[in-house]
């Protein structure tokens, strides 16, 4: 360990990823590269919550199914979202068989999950680990903000929560398996909580990703 | 970094953040609820003049009549869906009349339906609203009280 970051030695690999996201995020060049494009946010749901939770699963069972594993090859799932007692992940984690780690640190979220899983997967206590997260627009506006009927203006510096989930499956790198893929997680750094006084819900950029460089004391 | 140092670098953080707000169209949205404040009182003008002629109502009959429909447009609009919209581009002009409080009720009353109607619907219902009928009801005693005694 260097100052915050480890490094890993046996560099664990990304070996596959399942990727899903909403209408909105598909509008973009984003829409062609995720493996399920929603046009209904709802996902069949009647729920946004379920939606989410639905999404997530689906992240996790195609990055199962892309990397050509089965489900018992997994050996844990490292996962979290951004609602109450992360819920979404604890309900995805209900429908699969592995044992489950809940994280969370808001949009940052996938980063720690990846980190965890790695950290697990390079100290060879854990063979193939899944990374994922998900959120969605609607479930995180209640969450955080205001209902969605309710008449209030966006600023237009207000940021907008994605509708979507991703994963991505781990693997050691001495593993044979590992030669399948050229992505490789070498370190992670851990960050410090920062506080520099934001409040405003709708600019919540500003508060989790702090830039440091310009500001004089 | 401690005290009056942390203070003077968050807000110089705050500041910073702030420079790169896109400015505010105060010219614009004022007109905009100018317009549509100006068009839901207008209504609410109409409909008294027809409660008053139609069905023969006044004094305190008449505006209780008048807000009763007034809440019933604005919380059949949230339900439609079109309040929300209205309010976006409308801001304060939807929000600061008797609609947008019908719609501060109704908006969480239909987001939380899906944690029940016990506990999501009902409970969570004045989320929004509820500080203003806490301090309306609270500074509505107050001033009554000193009416009572001057």
């Amino acid at each position: 360990m260097k100052g915050h970051t480890v490094q890993f030695q046996s560099k664990p690999r990304i070996v596959a990823t399942g990727t899903i996201a909403g209408p909105k995020e598909c509008a973009g060049v984003v829409g062609k590269f995720v493996d399920k494009a929603l046009s209904d946010d709802t996902f069949g749901e009647d729920t946004y919550e379920k939606a989410e939770c639905k999404m997530l699963t689906y992240a996790v069972r195609k990055a199962i199914e892309n990397g050509g594993y089965t489900e018992e090859d997994i050996d844990l799932l490292v996962s979290g979202d951004l609602l109450n007692q992360i819920i979404s992940a604890s309900f995805t984690a209900r429908d699969f068989d592995f044992p489950f780690l809940g994280v969370y640190s808001a949009c940052a979220t996938m980063a720690e999950s990846m980190a965890v899983a790695a950290a697990l997967v390079d100290g060879g206590y854990i063979r193939k680990a899944v990374a994922a997260t998900g959120s969605h627009f609607s479930s995180a506006e209640r969450q955080y903000r205001y209902p969605l009927e309710l008449g209030n203006t966006r600023p237009p510096q207000a940021q907008w929560t994605v509708t979507g989930a991703g994963a991505a499956l781990l693997v050691d790198g001495r593993d044979e398996l590992a030669e399948k893929s050229p992505v490789s997680i070498t370190g992670a750094t851990f960050g410090r909580v920062v506080d520099y006084g934001i409040t405003d819900v709708n600019n919540m950029g500003a508060a989790m990703a702090p830039f440091m460089g310009i500001i004089e004391p | 970094m401690t005290g009056k140092d942390n203070e003077n670098f968050n807000k110089n953080y705050i500041d910073y953040v702030h420079s790169f707000d896109p400015p505010t169209k105060h010219f614009k949205n004022c007109l905009r609820a100018f317009l549509v404040g100006g068009l839901i009182c207008t209504v609410g003008q109409f409909l008294r003049v027809m409660f008053e002629r139609l069905l023969g109502l006044s004094g305190d009959e008449l505006s209780g009549a008048v807000s009763i429909a007034l809440i019933f447009l604005g919380t059949l609009l949230t339900g439609f869906g079109v309040y929300d919209r209205i309010g976006k581009h409308a801001g304060a002009g939807s929000i600061v009349p008797i609609t947008g409080f019908a719609n501060s009720v109704c908006s969480p009353a239909m987001e939380f339906k899906t944690e029940g109607y016990v506990y999501g619907m009902a409970a969570k219902m004045f989320i929004v609203a509820g500080p203003i009928i806490v301090f309306g009801v609270l500074s509505g005693t107050i001033v009554g009280l000193l009416y009572l005694l001057l």
